[in-house]
């Protein structure tokens, strides 16, 4: 039976939603080319997470050891490759994530096997591989083939697909497989997780939030931005070149990663709105997006736009909202 | 400490409007600023900045056309000693595998204790170069590198991972980073190290010099090929709000006020 791998994702006990999405789209892909699912899953004491990949896939392969405790690129990439070996997957797919954009380069490079990262949409069509990505921060998507092989691999977006129990229900089996890895030293080393220090403000418990992006040019712009923040009597946020400038803390960030926010307003000023920022925000009940560029990405997921420059409406509009609550 | 930072020379996009042009397989590039990739220049930036502290050298290292000079030499008045051009037009084309090839080509022959490069490039963000690149070299990576310290023959470095946190690994060094934005602050370039820049000279290479096949490189050397490039189709279409920006302002803090919002 042809097999379409999906890498369990998972950190500090929680299987990431990455891995789920995933596997809703291996699960159609493998109904519409006669293969099975099978996740994977790496870890220590992973058991129990095992058992909720069977509602999503025909086969779980499980290997457990000391070493896989947390993520490790260099002993994935063994054990990855060892499996990819074994079972010949048409199909490999990873997050395009943290832990996926370390791993999945590197480990198709040493497969020799075509990969496509950042996939938005994947379709296995005759044993070709046909996916969809995007450029220039989203301003623009790619339609684009792999070249023939017998085995494939891709990094997938998070959030690109809606993650949904096959119905009707699979039932997965477990089987589980001994650790390939030895004592051989590794070249790299986990050592511990790091939270930055919280800051003063916390910006997903704030009901209206006015968020800047690189739109604003300069620090010396920031009083407009918290004069109409004042009169809205929203918190600040904003998207990550801002925090790169050090012009806000790193827990005003939005975006996937930095914070999650779902505010009752959400005013984006001068955001273009590339998918990592937009992950952080969608969400948010009223979205308004002010942007000079009437093709920047934000629009796409704003309910009101304003195409024009944000130097001009902000102050405007600052002085409108002080009026009408007076 | 002898350092190789691979930059790219991409079209600055965040703000322009972007077409797509008459092939479907590529955007207007006439009108486009060029400038070193933003996540790049964080690397030269860290490169720069640990020759300073425990000396060594600095080479840039790029695959583009000859436009690309002006990317490298901002890299050699920011700091970097050296600095080499990989142009073929046989290079066309190629995805993330193949760059990782032809880099590989040229710095396997290199004395390294350190490859710095950027997360990813603005343009194509594949985010994939620097980890083939690395397994081709056989030696240790880290990516989305926020904090980088040496220490006898290893780094610890902190990745970023979502949400906020982070992870501080352990590295055995010669090894490749790929750093994150916001890893340093970019320095200016001062008029004199510009003057200066002028007069260093690019070492330029092409195809023949790589010990590379055509078949190596370009599209046909590639994992990955473009088919069409088009406008991403429009999930939820924002509602226009047009006139002076008396009338916006005035539509917006009604919109506010019938939903409570002030």
């Amino acid at each position: 039976m042809v097999e379409i791998f999906v890498l369990t994702e998972h950190r500090q006990g929680q299987i990431r939603d990455i891995t789920f999405e995933m596997l809703t789209k291996a699960h159609e892909i493998a109904g519409n080319t006669n293969a099975e699912t099978t996740a994977l899953i790496l870890g220590k004491d992973v058991k129990d997470k095992a058992a909720a990949l069977t509602e999503y896939a025909q086969k779980v392969i499980l290997i457990e050891d000391q070493k896989l405790e947390n993520f490790n690129s260099e002993f994935y990439q063994k054990v990855l490759t060892q499996l990819i070996k074994e079972h010949k997957p048409i199909l490999t797919m990873i997050g395009h994530t943290s832990y996926g954009i370390e791993l999945t380069p590197r480990l198709a490079a040493a497969l020799n096997t075509p990969l496509a990262t950042d996939c938005i949409d994947v379709n296995l069509e005759n044993k070709t591989l046909h996916v969809t990505r995007q450029m220039y921060g989203g301003k623009v998507n790619v339609n684009a083939v792999l070249t023939q092989a017998e085995s494939y691999m891709v990094t997938i977006r998070q959030a690109a697909f809606t993650a949904q129990k096959p119905q009707p229900p699979v039932n997965g089996q477990i089987i589980e497989k001994p650790s390939p890895l030895t004592e051989e030293p590794a070249t790299k080393r986990f050592v511990q997780y790091v939270l930055p220090p919280p800051g003063g403000i916390d910006i997903t418990a704030a009901e209206k939030l006015v968020s800047i992006g690189r739109g604003i040019k300069d620090q010396a712009n920031m009083p407009i931005i918290e004069e109409l923040a004042n009169a809205i009597g929203a918190a600040i946020g904003c998207s990550r070149p801002i925090v790169d400038k050090g012009w806000l803390p790193n827990d005003r960030q939005v975006g996937s990663s930095g914070k999650t926010v779902k505010p009752k307003l959400y005013i984006a000023i001068g955001i273009s709105g590339a998918f990592q920022h937009v992950l952080g925000m969608k969400n948010s009940d009223l979205i308004i997006a002010i942007n000079k560029d009437p093709n920047a990405p934000i629009f796409n997921f704003s309910d009101y736009g304003i195409v024009d420059d944000l130097f001009k409406i902000v102050p405007v509009l600052k002085d409108k909202i002080s009026e009408l609550k007076s | 400490m002898n350092i190789i930072v691979c930059v790219k020379h991409v079209p600055e996009t965040a703000e322009a409007e972007l077409k797509i042009d008459a092939s479907g397989k590529g955007i207007e590039k006439t009108g486009l600023v060029y400038d070193i990739n933003e996540w790049d220049d964080y690397a030269l930036e860290e490169a720069v900045r640990i020759k300073e502290k425990v000396g060594g050298t600095v080479t840039a290292i790029t695959v583009g056309p000859s436009d690309a000079d002006s990317t490298l030499r901002k890299c050699l008045a920011r700091g970097a000693d050296s600095a080499i051009r990989l142009t073929d037009p046989k290079f066309e084309g190629s995805d993330a595998y193949a760059i990782a090839k032809i880099l590989h080509s040229v710095i396997k022959n290199m004395q390294y204790d350190l490859i710095l490069t950027g997360l990813q490039a603005g343009d194509d963000g594949y985010a994939a170069v620097s980890q083939i690149l690395a397994e081709m070299l056989g030696i240790p990576h880290a990516t989305m590198v926020k904090k980088l310290e040496l220490d006898n023959g290893s780094a610890k470095v902190n990745r970023e991972l979502e949400g906020g946190l982070e992870e501080v690994l352990e590295i055995k060094l010669p090894a490749l980073f790929a750093v994150s934005t916001g890893i340093n602050e970019p320095r200016y370039v001062s008029i004199m190290g510009i003057r200066k820049a002028m007069q260093k000279e690019i070492k330029v290479l092409g195809l023949a010099d790589t010990g590379l096949t055509e078949a190596d490189v370009g599209e046909q050397g590639s994992w990955l090929k473009i088919e069409k490039l088009y406008v991403p189709p429009v999930e939820k279409q924002a509602e226009l709000i047009k006139g002076s920006p008396e009338e916006v302002a005035e539509k917006i803090a009604e919109i506010l006020k019938a939903r409570g919002l002030i």
